[in-house]
């Protein structure tokens, strides 16, 4: 058996035929990293399974899981990216995803809020300050970003939060203490989330309904928000309640300084 | 290249906009590369598409000018040269001797049956498998060399830009690393004339026994 002589120009030709095209994952992956496009996998939520986008800026966009289809058809609509399915999400991203609903605040989850107006990313990241288990009224974030008029807005914004649950806007509620809208399936599903989170919603929506908007303690003239922690750690013998801020201001009492309690205009 | 420079242009101008442009031309030669310096096609995956990305974040921070002047050829073959560089350096702390894995990748598929088809396409086949397992035995200096000018079709001019080297150098590079892959196809891989076989190559033998 004879072995042929391979020619220079022989191997050469060979060695071109060693390419090969690449994987459509290689191409798509890097425009996900680029945040030039997006993948979404499903995650465990106080809601049931829930559709996760995200690209290498971060977490896009979070929707009640549905038809692959018709998913990606309304992303691509909204966010005018492509999107591609994912077994999972990047392992760092589902840990601190996990964290955050478990409570841990400092789970560092970063966001891809670009296309979105100033005002809307100013809302949703004043409502990542409201602390788990808590709710404050549209109001109250109206005041914090510097717009205490814009109070409508506020609940425009809320409602267009790509991101519910990473960005909680279940933890703002109406102004008049009752539970109010939710982008991810009405009152009823704002409720699962927070009494997911340790808050008794029964007992918040019963108070309201009595017209309180506020309580304070007796021994320190503090006034909070009916939900925030220092307002839960009064004993029910020095609870006191009150149905606008001028009231308690006028029984002597001053605001808390955690949850920082405004007078709220109607809404 | 025509087609390059139009496109450095349009990055300069409107970076999101042009790359997906960049990534749809480049994807397949930065596979290629990644794939035959590496020998697995995983690796490969995760080194294309990293270069990919690392282009496009240096791309960020670059003014335009210098983002318009990029060629882009060569540039993006030495971030792919560089990332199978540091990935093989960390796989060979990992993998065991003798290990199949970069064989099979290399185009070594374990028989399932035996009846193979003998006929044109077959050799072609078979010719593709023994050069790209030839490809790993070479130094990785020559195999850089070779892969990117012979595989990917960069210019000698190229070729030493992307790997930071004379074009003396590189020339010669690719005249030894030619006559090897001949002599190792020629004589099989039978270590007749041990070229300088290094531990890459007396790990591969055993491997290739037991495939054939």
């Amino acid at each position: 058996m004879t072995t042929p002589i391979l020619t220079d120009d022989q191997l050469i030709a060979d060695l071109r035929e060693l390419r090969t095209d690449a994987p459509p994952s290689v191409g798509f992956g890097a425009l996900v990293e680029a945040g030039l496009a997006d993948r979404y996998a499903t995650v465990a939520s106080p809601l049931g399974p829930v559709f996760v986008a995200w690209n290498g800026r971060g977490v896009s966009w979070v929707a009640p899981r549905e038809d692959e289809a018709m998913f990606e058809q309304r992303f691509t609509e909204r966010i005018g990216r492509p999107i591609g399915t994912a077994d999972a999400l990047p392992d760092r991203l589902e840990r601190a995803i996990a964290r955050r609903m478990a409570g841990d605040r400092r789970a560092r989850i970063d966001l891809d809020l670009r296309g979105h107006t100033q005002f809307e990313v100013a809302v949703w990241t004043k409502a990542l300050e409201i602390p788990r288990g808590e709710v404050r009224p549209y109001g109250w974030i109206a005041a914090e970003i510097g717009r205490p008029r814009a109070v409508r807005a506020v609940g425009t914004a809320l409602a267009h939060n790509p991101v519910p649950l990473v960005v909680p806007c279940h933890r703002v509620v109406r102004s008049d203490g009752m539970i109010g809208q939710y982008s991810m399936g009405g009152p009823d599903a704002k409720r699962r989330v927070l009494l997911a989170e340790g808050l008794d919603t029964r007992a918040l929506e019963a108070e309201a309904a009595a017209g309180i908007r506020f309580t304070g303690s007796d021994t320190t003239h503090i006034v909070c928000h009916p939900t925030c922690r220092d307002a839960r750690r009064v004993t029910p013998r020095h609870r006191v309640t009150f149905s606008s801020l001028a009231a308690a201001r006028s029984a002597g009492y001053r605001p808390c300084l955690h949850c920082r309690p405004v007078s709220l205009a109607a809404a | 290249m025509d087609t390059d420079t139009a496109l450095a242009a349009g990055l300069a101008k409107d970076l999101d906009g042009a790359f997906p442009s960049l990534v749809a031309t480049h994807q397949d030669r930065l596979y290629s590369i990644a794939l035959r310096l590496l020998g697995d096609r995983r690796d490969a995956e995760e080194v294309a598409q990293d270069a990919l990305v690392r282009a496009f974040r240096a791309m960020r921070g670059y003014p335009r000018e210098r983002v318009a002047a990029l060629r882009l050829r060569p540039w993006l073959a030495s971030i792919a040269v560089n990332l199978a560089r540091n990935r093989r350096r960390r796989l060979d702390d990992q993998r065991p001797p003798g290990s199949l894995e970069p064989l099979v990748a290399a185009g070594f598929d374990v028989p399932a049956d035996g009846r193979t088809t003998p006929g044109p396409t077959a050799d072609r086949r078979e010719t593709r498998r023994e050069l790209a397992a030839a490809l790993l035995i070479l130094t990785p200096a020559v195999r850089a060399a070779i892969v990117l000018r012979h595989v990917d079709g960069l210019s000698v001019a190229e070729t030493a830009e992307a790997l930071g080297k004379p074009e003396g150098t590189i020339k010669a590079q690719v005249h030894r690393g030619l006559r090897e892959l001949r002599a190792y196809i020629e004589t099989g891989p039978e270590p007749q004339n041990p070229p300088r076989t290094t531990i890459a190559a007396a790990r591969l033998m055993p491997a290739l026994e037991a495939i054939r």
